[in-house]
């Protein structure tokens, strides 16, 4: 999961609006249900979390199982209130974890 | 042709007749489907109309399907959708995703893209913080399948 991954949070809104997010991560999703030229199977390896906080709060999580498209896609709502940074982190078979943030002004 | 012992052509017999029966785990039964979808729901029926599911009837790459859903509730903090979970039974595993709401989510919308092995029917389950349940699901004509090789 070596690239940035990509999102797209508003930069601003009025207290009380609902904004969509939306996200997107490279990863190939290996399912384990692949098997290579020679007949083995392809160990199974994906992200098998995605978590959306803000200011620390829990906002949006997915448990992802292989049936997830490779470069896993997410879009979701969240209602704001006040200003403050959202935090993503995307968790894969590994323990490895990658994460990303943006902040938002809401008046 | 040395001859053979009846146990021995029995037992050849047999490793024959076992090769010969290969078990297809390819795809999930119907009946796992079932089973996944009792574990999120347990006995209870489930209320249908409240989910609207958004899938191509037909789907031409099996790799990556658009799926969209949209649960009908206030989304407040006494009222809310906290698990969304979806179900294929055409693939090797049933489960697709699970996903966790909170009242912070403001609507009860979640998409993304999933991977489906073939012609099936796609299940969208529910649950709210009062304790409803709901469930709704659509069929997806698959003409390339995408979860193995």
């Amino acid at each position: 999961m070596a690239e940035k991954p990509r999102l797209r949070v508003p930069s601003e809104a009025k207290k009380g609006d609902i904004i969509q997010i939306k996200t997107l991560i490279s990863h190939v999703m290996e399912t384990g249900f692949r098997k290579d030229e020679s007949g083995k199977p392809i160990p199974r390896e994906i992200i098998n979390s995605f978590v959306c906080t803000f200011n620390g709060h829990e906002v949006f999580r997915a448990d992802l199982e292989p049936a997830i498209s490779a470069n896993p896609y997410f879009e979701f709502t969240v209602k704001v209130e006040d200003s403050g940074t959202f935090a993503f982190a995307w968790v894969d078979d590994n323990g490895t974890v990658t994460t990303a943030e943006q902040g938002i002004t809401v008046s | 042709m040395p001859s053979l012992t009846r146990r021995s052509a029995l037992l050849l017999g047999a490793g024959i007749t076992l090769t010969l029966v290969a078990v297809d785990d390819s795809v999930a039964t119907p009946a796992e489907a079932d089973a996944e979808i009792a574990k999120f729901i347990g006995a209870k029926a489930a209320e249908g109309g409240k989910i609207t599911i958004d899938l191509p009837e037909i789907a031409e790459n099996g790799n990556t399907v658009p799926l969209a859903i949209k649960v009908d509730s206030p989304m407040t903090a006494d009222d809310y959708v906290s698990e969304i979970r979806v179900i294929g039974d055409a693939n090797p595993n049933p489960g697709i995703v699970k996903f966790h709401l909170t009242p912070m989510s403001g609507r009860a919308e979640a998409a993304t893209r999933i991977r489906l092995g073939g012609t099936g029917t796609v299940t969208v389950l529910a649950k709210t913080s009062t304790g409803k349940l709901y469930a709704d699901r659509k069929v997806v004509k698959v003409t390339v399948g995408g979860c193995g090789g």
